[in-house]
């Protein structure tokens, strides 16, 4: 799983690509620790390459949630409309602030 | 009715996917659905060799997909310690961030995607589950 990190001023951006399942989601979960252990906690996840989650890739996102917060926040960025039907279907999106593109989303912190 | 065999590898989830994605598609449904079925195999398949086989190890997870007429049967065989996923109750999901525990989001995520879940187990045949995916009226 290839993962670019960015910085910003006010936060970090993070981004991968493909699938996030039970054979990679600990490797997310570490690029995430990587950030949130420096006191990093305003992240934005560019998903827009992103074309699969399964609930391992959710408990990561989730997990890193609930470090963020209420110190700052995990948000989420052009996520794919599967994905994001499945995330509505089991009532798991309103844990995550959306954006559809990343400019907005680092502007906002 | 096409089977195939894949071994206990979390590496081999992309391939299951691609494989029922493709019978999901042959069955006619749009690419919301078709993500769906990948979804709740994926969940299922994850839970075989994370909780059922509990490792990384070279015994078999056959996979059936049969068109219906208005849908898709995927069956799923395993030999592993028998696992009844209707034994795990829902997760609580609408509670607050710090309440949220990772628990049985995974079935959840089955029952939630499919029109239908049966598991069955027997000491010849081993763990058989079956999952329907229908068109929507």
């Amino acid at each position: 799983m290839e993962i670019q990190t960015s910085e910003f001023k006010r936060c970090n951006v993070i981004k991968t690509s493909g699938r996030i399942d039970g054979s990679n989601a600990q490797e997310l979960a570490q690029a995430l620790k990587a950030l949130t252990s420096k006191g990093k906690m305003n992240i934005v996840f560019d998903m827009s390459d992103v074309t699969f989650v399964a609930s391992a890739g959710w408990w990561v996102l989730i997990d890193t949630q609930k470090t963020c917060k209420p110190a700052g926040e995990l948000v989420l960025v052009k996520i794919d409309q599967g994905i994001k039907d499945s995330l509505n279907l089991v009532g798991m999106g309103s844990y995550f602030r959306t954006y559809e593109d990343v400019t907005s989303a680092v502007g906002d912190f | 009715m096409p089977t195939k065999r894949f071994t206990c590898s979390l590496k081999n989830l992309e391939e299951i996917c691609d494989f029922v994605g493709h019978w999901a598609a042959q069955a006619g449904f749009n690419e919301s659905d078709i993500y769906a079925v990948q979804l709740a195999v994926d969940e299922a398949t994850t839970n075989i060799m994370e909780h059922g086989y509990g490792r990384e190890c070279p015994s078999r997870i056959d996979i059936t997909c049969e068109t219906l007429e208005d849908g898709l049967k995927v069956v799923i065989y395993d030999d592993a310690d028998p696992f009844n996923p209707e034994t795990v109750p829902e997760p609580e999901i609408n509670v607050s961030l710090d309440d949220l525990k990772p628990r049985g989001l995974g079935i959840f995520l089955m029952r939630k995607m499919m029109d239908e879940v049966q598991y069955e187990s027997s000491p010849d045949k081993g763990n058989t589950l079956t999952m329907i995916k229908r068109h929507a009226r």
